[in-house]
């Protein structure tokens, strides 16, 4: 199946984006396509390149970019949403990327299933 | 615009909102969704329940809260071609509100008409 997945928290506050990490993850594994994660909301602030959790906790945002080069992912930013919050081509973590919401309507229309992960 | 996007599908979007208008940011972003979707041709649903009848009361004023009052945003839907507008009648009851409350013409359905017109969407998305 194609999936698209829809993160709409950012990380640590929520559990949303690690719930979706570990979705895509289990999907991957066991042979589906990812089309596109999305963030929005709050969900932007996971592709932040200055997180630095403690080292004995996970890293919600490496976990993801990790995942995307393993996977070829495609992690997209809602431009909107990041300016607002500070998530801009400059504090912009590896392996994300960022651009319109039309690219959310997009993986709605391309995926066999898209997936939203917040409150 | 370089959202433009033509693949001829036309998926069922409904779009839930289901919290107050202000005290978080939802609402307004799912708004901007909304707006964004218009330019996709897609069939595009709009429901508000719970406290999401709010979004669309008359009367709103942000005052010196230091919000944006984006209300007026609702009535330009329309002229994006979102004509579908749901509002469940079993929400706006709890509230004490009625149609007359609400700054755009929508369809009152039933909790129960509602849930079914939601599994005959390709996608909802709630906030």
């Amino acid at each position: 199946m194609k999936f698209a997945i829809l993160v709409n928290e950012g990380p640590y506050n929520h559990q949303a984006s690690d719930s979706a990490y570990l979705f895509a993850k289990a999907a991957l594994d066991r042979g589906h396509e990812i089309f596109r994660v999305f963030f929005y909301y709050d969900g932007v602030l996971n592709a932040t390149r200055h997180a630095e959790p403690p080292t004995d906790d996970r890293n919600v945002g490496r976990n993801w970019q990790k995942l995307a080069e393993q996977h070829q992912l495609d992690l997209v930013v809602c431009v909107a949403a990041g300016l607002r919050r500070g998530i801009v081509e400059d504090t912009l973590a590896p392996g994300f990327r960022i651009s319109g919401l039309g690219q959310l309507i997009e993986a709605g229309i391309q995926a066999d299933r898209l997936v939203a992960f917040g409150d | 615009m370089e959202e433009e996007f033509e693949s001829g599908v036309v998926k069922k979007f409904m779009y839930v909102n289901r919290k107050v208008p202000y005290g978080t940011i939802y609402a307004l972003e799912v708004l901007e969704m909304i707006l964004i979707s218009a330019a996709f041709d897609q069939d595009v649903h709009v429901a508000f329940l719970d406290d999401g009848v709010y979004q669309i009361k008359k009367g709103q004023s942000t005052g010196d809260s230091g919000m944006k009052n984006f209300s007026p945003t609702y009535r330009a839907l329309e002229g994006y071609d979102i004509e579908k507008l749901y509002v469940e009648k079993e929400s706006l009851e709890e509230r004490g509100l009625t149609e007359a409350d609400l700054l755009v013409p929508v369809e009152v359905l039933s909790r129960t008409e509602l849930a079914q017109l939601m599994s005959e969407m390709d996608m909802v998305l709630s906030a």
